[in-house]
């Protein structure tokens, strides 16, 4: 086997040495699975840079991670909704509000849907938002220092799934619920479900210049499962889409029980009504609790503000601004293509495609041509609304994402394959394989007015043969196609981490010449800040010792610190006096029950270390910062708790 | 003359140009550097290319024991050198006004030439000794000692001008806009002591080169 192997190689080689050799032509005549123009598609030289960034949810991981375009490569990972050890993200004095709730801290979440913020329904690359799926959260995380910036909780909320889209000029991000829950919450028994728990649809303000979030209205709505959404854009802008499923109210076996109607629902929400009904003082303020945790990038530290109440909108308070478009199958996706005109819901249950009309939408309701109503919101003629049906021969169509050349491409879970169909004569034009059981498919914009359909980034689930085998668990799998000609070609394939649900794309050239390269220390507002090493000292303060510490290729400003007692809790506030692009240096010190830091040129970090043992305890430097790093390190001496030894520090003799 | 005195008047205020423009640049590539790191000699003071080079290079410096970049106090260059352009800039300016007037001849431009030369040539000349004690009068604690494959300690002298691969850097050093101003408004004024000069005839001629000869 193994010779047979080198044969095939040895012949490999040959035939690439003759193409090498050959007249110029090489490239074109092979074809298939050694196709190399496929491999220069996706081949970044060593130096180059990639042409799109993707942020890729982290599912489980709670996290965001960065990664380039075509090339696979991953350049990042940011912390999120998740303790993060690497940085100290959730560990350091500063981020630990960060992951505050109502329910206390939680330090982790399932992250799932990202969106880049909009201007004019293009992407405009201030900011990227995430939801968290499971203690219902949105974060805003910054896209010129690629970190966390707000979390805002959504109470009244749970599986916060059908999130976080914008509108067309970031007026809004949505949580939307997935699963309905009793608002308030209380006790009550569960089989009294129906009719008795709903799910709210929170649209969150973004100042436009901070990015600030604020929970503006909740729109109360029927218990049904809020699946996906999808913002209005163009003529449709003013209206937001959401996916539901289980318009039974099933409340247990509902993998059975929620599948029974051959129709649920797309709830057409028009929210600048229901926005101005709330500025004229319209909805209830309801008690709530939630947190507000704001990072101020000047102090480099986060707050949480417990939050007091919420408002709440009846739907039937504000007439003609929700509406049931009836979907066959327990539609998943939910997505408007690029014009606005076409809402498009996913049967996952289906071998078909609905697609529903903007236009037809707004004749009707005009028209007031209901089929019932469910809890007094009117349900529209299925036939009225539908714009046409796809006839894939797919099965489990999922999501859907445009080019902006009047195509759309479809997942399909169940067959494990992308389609790539036309808008308008629902033709298919293309279907290609995945591998396997692919989720979301990604084109950089394609949550906006101005798809950049280069390329399409199909999320898959299962990874099984496809890389060297890693035991049972793995990363999952993602695959590039480059969609610029009339069929799709299977570029590359690369793995992923966590589980990434969705996916934001942006070309690199609007996110890369803004990407901040360090913290100026003359603008570090951190109260424990050391802004020269002059000013490194250690103060006690009760049993609280603060050490201000600075840091520089290749000391730590003091390096011995004695007088410290079993007891204290020591705060090592620590500052990075470098100004150079890239030069982080980490702390860390034995037996601290939390993490290391990894602090920013100009930013101040701090971690609590709490002594047990008397001793001599030393801490150093963890990110490879120079030659010298390794010398890089201080003694910490911690004396008996009843000991006079009075606090003193030093560098140098 | 009148017009060889106004291309005087405009040769030497062309000095100007050293107190809002750097006389030198020495930057400094290496891999870990795709953005060289640079500095600015101005002849008040030396700046960073780049907000934080100067304290990027400081500290790399420290490695190899090298002092810090000076700042304008410690040294008397800086303090001097805005007097002695400035003088320089009034005194052209002057003899230009007395070419102009006829109270004084081309020899006037000439010799303001010579004495800007000399000073040219004197400043560098102490910008080279700066950078030969900057560079070879290290820190005997030093982290980094290296030698060269004759055993001598290696030393760190810039170049006064051109590239010169120094460990892992690339050290090119080139006159800057300052310093281009400055040739250019000296050319100038030799350019005004010629048409003076010819305006004069042959018998001048040949005292002039009597004076170029000495």
């Amino acid at each position: 086997m193994k010779k047979y192997t080198y044969l095939v190689l040895g012949l490999l080689g040959f035939a690439a040495l003759l193409n090498s050799c050959g007249n110029g032509n090489q490239g074109k005549s092979s074809s298939g699975a050694l196709n190399s123009s496929n491999a220069e598609k996706v081949y970044v030289a060593p130096g180059e840079h990639d042409e799109f960034y993707a942020f890729m949810s982290g599912g489980y991981s709670g996290n965001l991670t960065v990664y380039g375009l075509p090339s696979g490569r991953m350049f990042k990972e940011i912390p999120v909704f998740s303790q993060f050890p690497t940085s100290g993200y959730g560990y350091s004095e500063e981020t630990k509000p960060m992951l505050n709730t109502s329910h206390g801290f939680v330090p982790w979440d399932d992250s799932h849907h990202p969106d880049i913020s909009q201007t004019n329904g293009e992407l405009d690359g201030r900011w990227i938002f995430i939801n968290g799926n499971n203690t219902p959260r949105i974060a805003r995380i910054s896209l010129s220092t690629f970190e966390t910036e707000e979390i805002i909780e959504v109470p009244n909320s749970a599986g916060n799934h059908s999130s976080s889209f914008v509108t067309e000029n970031t007026e809004y991000v949505v949580a939307g619920t997935r699963f309905s829950v009793p608002i308030p919450q209380r006790d009550m028994p569960i089989n009294q479900y129906k009719g008795n728990f709903q799910g709210s649809l929170s649209f969150i303000s973004v100042d436009p210049e901070h990015g600030h979030m604020d929970i503006k209205f909740q729109i109360i709505m029927p218990g049904f499962n809020y699946d996906l959404s999808h913002p209005g854009r163009g003529k449709s802008h003013g209206w937001f889409f959401f996916t539901t499923y289980n318009t039974e109210e099933a409340s247990t076996l509902q993998e059975v029980n929620s599948s029974q109607n051959d129709k649920d629902f797309i709830a057409a929400i028009n929210w600048k009504k229901v926005e101005e009904y709330v500025n004229n003082g319209g909805g209830t303020k309801m008690p709530a609790n939630y947190a507000h945790n704001v990072y101020d990038e000047s102090t480099h530290t986060a707050t949480t503000t417990m939050k007091k109440e919420v408002v709440t909108v009846n739907p039937l308070d504000v007439p003609g601004a929700v509406f049931f478009l009836p979907t066959p199958k327990s539609p998943h996706g939910c997505d408007v293509d690029p014009t606005g005109q076409y809402i498009i819901g996913n049967g996952k249950l289906s071998a078909d495609l609905t697609i529903h009309s903007f236009d037809n939408m707004i004749a009707a309701i005009e028209g007031k041509k209901f089929d019932g109503e469910a809890y007094g919101i009117p349900i529209l003629k299925f036939e009225d609304v539908l714009a046409g049906t796809v006839k894939s021969g797919g099965l489990g169509p999922l999501h859907t994402e445009f080019d902006g050349k009047g195509n759309a491409y479809t997942t399909f879970f169940i067959s494990s394959e992308v389609v790539k169909w036309k808008l308008g004569t629902w033709e298919v034009i293309d279907r290609k394989p995945t591998y396997y059981s692919v989720g979301h498919l990604m084109i950089p914009g394609g949550n906006s007015r101005k798809p950049f359909g280069k390329y399409v980034v199909a999320l898959n689930k299962i990874t099984k043969d496809r890389y060297l085998p890693v035991g049972p668990e793995m990363e999952h799998s993602a695959q590039i196609y480059d969609i610029s000609g009339d069929k799709m070609e299977l570029l590359y394939d690369f793995p992923t981490h966590g589980e990434p649900h969705y996916a934001a794309g942006i070309p690199a050239e609007l996110l890369a010449p803004k990407s901040k390269k360090f913290y100026k220390l003359a603008d570090n507002k951190h109260p424990y800040a050391t802004l020269g090493a002059a000013d490194a000292k250690v103060e006690r303060d009760g049993k609280d010792v603060h050490i201000y510490m600075s840091t520089i290729r290749s000391h730590f400003t003091p390096d011995n610190i004695e007088g410290v007692k079993v007891g204290d809790k020591v705060y090592f506030h620590i500052t990075n006096q470098e100004q150079d692009f890239d030069v982080p240096h980490g702390f860390a010190v034995i037996g601290a029950n939390n993490s290391e830091l990894l602090i920013m040129p100009g930013q101040t970090k701090t971690l609590v270390w709490e002594p047990k043992q008397v001793g001599v305890w030393p801490f150093y430097c963890t990110d490879f910062c120079s030659a010298l790093h390794q010398e890089m390190q201080g003694y910490i001496r911690v004396s008996p708790a009843n000991s006079n030894l009075e606090l003193s520090w030093s560098l140098g003799d | 003359m009148k017009k060889a005195s106004v291309l005087m008047i405009i040769g030497s205020f062309l000095l100007m140009g050293l107190f809002a423009f750097p006389l030198w640049n020495i930057m400094l590539g290496a891999p870990q550097y795709p953005d060289p790191l640079g500095m600015d000699i101005y002849i008040d003071g030396i700046k960073g290319v780049e907000e934080f080079d100067i304290q990027n290079i400081d500290g790399l410096n420290h490695y190899i024991g090298m002092k810090t970049i000076p700042k304008p106090e410690e040294m008397w260059e800086f303090t001097t050198f805005p007097y002695v352009i400035g003088g320089m800039v009034f005194l052209g300016v002057m003899v230009g006004l007395m070419g102009y007037f006829e109270k004084l001849s081309y020899k006037g431009f000439i010799a303001w030439f010579v004495i800007m030369s000399v000073l040219g040539l004197l400043g560098m000349y102490d910008f080279n000794a700066w950078m030969i004690d900057y560079g070879t009068n290290l820190d005997p604690h030093a982290i980094m000692k290296i030698s060269n494959p004759d055993g001598t300690p290696m030393t760190y002298k810039p170049p006064l001008f051109g590239n010169q691969k120094m460990l892992n850097f690339d050290v090119t050093s080139l006159p800057s806009i300052g310093a281009y101003m400055m040739f250019a408004g000296m050319s100038l004024t030799l350019g005004a002591s010629y048409m003076g000069w010819k305006s004069k005839g042959t018998k001048v001629k040949q005292q002039l080169k009597k004076a170029v000869a000495a």
